[in-house]
């Protein structure tokens, strides 16, 4: 989907080159300057295909980078489900990429150990929905967007105490 | 309090096809003050070959177990008498043996076992019960839980709930892929361990119907939580619900017709009502808040749950032809996941104090709170089905494990799995022969 959408914005910015230099090209008068036309044409294609090609790339690849510098984790204080500005500029960074395609997302709640398990699913399941409706605020359809709760269930760190605990209470972008 | 510094370790032994892994071990960890002393005398074997259970020590780790008990060794036994011929009190004076309970055990047939059994009070110096039972050879360690529930009842007035079974979820982690969740199924005293559901993704919440035949839970199979329905005999499962978010704590009403259950396809996590013969949802409460964790009141005209509605989580009644809801707990800031006895007054639950997660105790007639348990982390209390002790996950070092205590606090013992965490302990209603 991601290539698509890039090769389709390289597709348009090439006819609008071919369609530039053809204009340019109309009243030539004789062979050589047909061809130095034609030469100039393909020079000018080539160089608007390099151009756009490398404008879309680096915007992705920018995008990307953004989006793999923050990860795909967002963290949450003890029996919190509000997102915290640290969380929200990561996800910032995943609505940019976002916006550039049409993928779907799975946001995957969970919780740190403490509490009762159905409990804690039910708080997973509001931190996903937190960060949902972060994303469908700032224009990502819902549609794309599945949530699913873990609880307790699947901890990063198994330990206890706060160094273990603050690495489990997250949402996982999936 | 009698501490029993890991005295009694009741080993379990597993049958070849079982998973090791699944398997719990009983460590006693404080009995009661002034135990009863109960010889249990081996039982003598009236068959060919040898014996194929030890019955006599079955029915003996069941009364220590218990904590009220407080058995003779077998080395200090001046006499293995197994007729009433035989029994001599003052071998039993001299030990100080309030009670003896001898037996033989046979087989008729091929399969067919049969256990007999005498209890004499030595003070008294009289037969005080006596009885037998009889069952599939396959079955040998349920029957001298059997035994052992007539003798417990007997001496304490209380019907014994050693005959009966456990389910539980355990995990063995898989550092760098995808833990291994199973559902067990085992003796109440975690022997003859079965796994009844093996799966990479989560398995949760295990409740059993009331008549102990089927058993209910969540698995995240799927990708997602769903409740699935299984019969124990054949092994032959349903999926209950596939809703968007939570589908979670399924619990049977006590007529067996209807499932309490959490769900929160329409937004939020409300407690709904299924028919289980329709399928038909009826929603109990409606509310933006979080209501979870239903449990039925034993005489199924209401439902305990747990909801956040006024701020941190407290246990909620809902009166089932009213549609009233009131509030039950008002100590600590943190009270969820109610059981309630079979008496209908005792609710255990999950309570917070001191920033530590405790298993404790209301009644609901005085209101009164009892902490039980003083360790932390301590999760998912079930009630024994004569009311006696409660069940509930821990956790001990990082891994998670088993632990009982009685209703009055006074007894207590763990039961860790051999390797992995284990969790969710839910006790089998009474089952029927």
């Amino acid at each position: 989907m991601k290539q698509l959408t890039v090769a389709g914005k390289v597709l348009t910015l090439l006819f609008a080159a071919v369609f530039l230099v053809a204009c340019s090209s109309k009243d030539t008068k004789d062979d050589s300057a047909a061809a130095d036309a034609a030469a100039a044409e393909a020079a000018a294609r080539s160089a608007a295909e390099r151009a756009a090609l490398e404008d879309a790339a680096m915007a992705e690849q920018r995008l990307q980078d953004a989006v793999t510098a923050v990860g795909n984790v967002f963290y949450f204080d003890y029996d919190s489900s509000t997102l915290k500005p640290q969380a929200q500029a990561a996800l910032d960074a995943h609505i940019e990429l976002l916006r550039t395609n049409d993928r779907s997302v799975r946001l995957e709640g969970h919780t740190d150990e403490r509490g009762t398990r159905e409990y804690n699913m039910a708080l997973g399941e509001r931190r996903a929905n937190t960060v949902r409706d972060y994303m469908v605020v700032n224009g990502i359809a819902s549609f794309r967007i599945e949530t699913v709760s873990y609880g307790e269930e699947q901890p990063i760190a198994y330990g206890s105490g706060e160094a273990n605990w603050s690495q489990n209470r997250r949402v996982e972008l999936k | 309090m009698k501490h029993l510094t890991a005295v009694l370790v009741a080993t379990v032994v597993a049958l070849a096809t079982i998973s090791a892994r699944a398997e719990l071990v009983i460590e006693i960890t404080q009995g009661m003050d002034n135990p009863t002393a109960i010889a249990v005398v081996p039982f003598a074997w009236q068959g060919g070959g040898s014996a194929p259970e030890d019955v006599a020590q079955v029915i003996d780790n069941d009364l220590a177990r218990s904590g009220q008990f407080d058995p003779v060794g077998r080395g200090d036994m001046l006499a293995r008498p197994s007729t009433q011929q035989e029994v001599f009190y003052r071998d039993w004076r001299a030990i100080n043996t309030e009670y003896v309970l001898i037996g033989r055990a046979s087989v008729t047939g091929q399969v067919q076992m049969r256990i007999e059994y005498e209890l004499f009070d030595v003070n008294r110096q009289a037969r005080v019960l006596s009885g037998y039972e009889e069952g599939h050879v396959n079955e040998a360690r349920m029957l001298a839980h059997r035994v052992a529930d007539e003798v417990y009842e007997t001496l304490t007035g209380i019907p014994g709930a050693f005959a009966t079974r456990l389910l539980y979820v355990s995990v063995t982690r898989n550092p760098g892929g995808k833990d291994f969740y199973r559902l067990t199924l085992s003796d109440s005293d975690g022997a003859r361990p079965i796994v009844l559901l093996e799966s990479r993704e989560p398995i949760m919440a295990p409740s059993w119907s009331p008549d102990g035949k089927h058993i209910a839970y969540v698995s995240f199979e799927t990708s997602r939580p769903a409740i699935y329905r299984q019969e124990l005999a054949s092994g032959a499962r349903v999926q209950l619900t596939n809703f968007r978010g939570l589908n979670g704590a399924p619990a049977w009403s006590p007529d067996g017709n209807s499932m309490a259950m959490v769900l929160s396809k329409d937004g939020n996590p409300d407690i709904y009502l299924m028919d289980l013969r329709t399928r038909e949802l009826t929603q109990l409460t409606r509310h933006y808040a979080i209501d979870t964790e239903p449990t039925w009141m034993p005489d199924g005209r209401s439902i305990l749950f747990t909801s956040d509605r006024g701020g941190r989580p407290q246990i909620y009644r809902y009166d089932l032809r009213t549609g009233a809801t009131e509030r039950l707990t008002y100590e600590g800031s943190y009270n969820a996941r109610a059981r309630v006895a079979q008496d209908g007054r005792n609710l255990v639950m999950v309570h917070q104090a001191g920033g530590q997660f405790h298993i404790a105790l209301q009644d609901l007639v005085t209101n009164r709170l009892q902490i039980l348990t003083s360790t932390d982390l301590d999760e998912s209390p079930s009630i024994a089905p004569n009311g006696s002790m409660v069940l509930y996950g821990t956790k001990s070092g990082d891994r998670g494990i088993l632990a009982a205590v009685s209703v009055d606090g006074g007894v207590k013992f763990r039961l860790p799995a051999r390797e992995g965490d284990v969790r969710e302990p839910a006790w089998s209603p009474y089952m029927s022969r």
